[in-house]
């Protein structure tokens, strides 16, 4: 399955990344997600702030929420708005 | 109930006035944020405004939806800005119109509360430093979280 991952202010700029298509395996939560950016290296470490908030389908979650085809998820730091 | 995401200022006055003549309507309560300047070296010249396109609509709603169920409302309002902003510039309007002031006063604050814990907006401020990302304040959480233990 394929999702969209979204970026989002000081996240968006420590990664360099603003929006990127996956794929997954069947079963996928946005904490494995998570991971497996992390994982592919240095760049991507910002992803494992304790603070970093993920929304998926534009309604905030969990890390053990499943994945599904043609999601949008994303990833983003405690919100500031007001 | 409406919410708008703008770039643009938007009209006190009228946004009020507007309140004022719902039918039924006996108490309106109104926020509005305005940027902060300062002085010195941490002065802010200005602040630009990045926001979830999509998401923030539906999580403002999701908010007045909750405020609708926790007090009898007959209207409300919410406008935030989103771009570069400088101080003195209006960011925010939350205004909510109900029969009695006790409702009126405590939704409008509970939409501001929850706006700023769970509406996806971030600050960027620039100052003689440079710019810098501005941090979550715990104390915009425990403001919010004051209205899930019922105080």
């Amino acid at each position: 399955m394929n999702v969209t991952v979204l970026f989002f202010a000081s996240l968006r700029e420590a990664l360099g990344v603003e929006r990127e298509r996956i794929a997954l395996e069947a079963g996928a939560t946005v904490d494995s997600l998570r991971a497996l950016l992390i994982a592919r290296g240095e760049q991507w470490q910002p992803l494992s702030r304790g603070s970093v908030r993920a929304a998926v389908n534009q309604s905030l979650v969990t890390g053990a929420n499943m994945l599904a085809d043609g999601d949008e998820v994303a990833f983003f730091p405690p919100v500031t708005g007001g | 109930m409406s919410v708008s995401v703008q770039k643009g200022d938007f009209d006190v006055g009228a946004e009020i006035g507007a309140l004022t003549d719902v039918a039924g309507a006996g108490a309106v309560a109104s926020f509005v944020g305005v940027v902060r300047g300062g002085e010195g070296a941490e002065a802010i010249r200005a602040m630009t405004l990045e926001h979830y396109p999509g998401m923030t609509e539906k999580s403002l709603a999701d908010i007045i939806e909750q405020a609708q169920g926790r007090w009898p409302l007959l209207g409300v309002r919410v406008i935030h800005r989103v771009g570069r902003l400088l101080p003195g510039d209006r960011i925010v309007f939350v205004g909510v119109a109900s029969r009695h002031r006790g409702a009126a006063f405590e939704a409008c604050e509970f939409v501001m509360d929850y706006l700023k814990t769970r509406a996806p907006f971030w600050k960027k401020e620039e100052t003689a430093q440079g710019a810098r990302w501005v941090d979550a304040r715990e104390s915009d959480d425990a403001a919010a979280a004051r209205w899930d233990k019922g105080e």
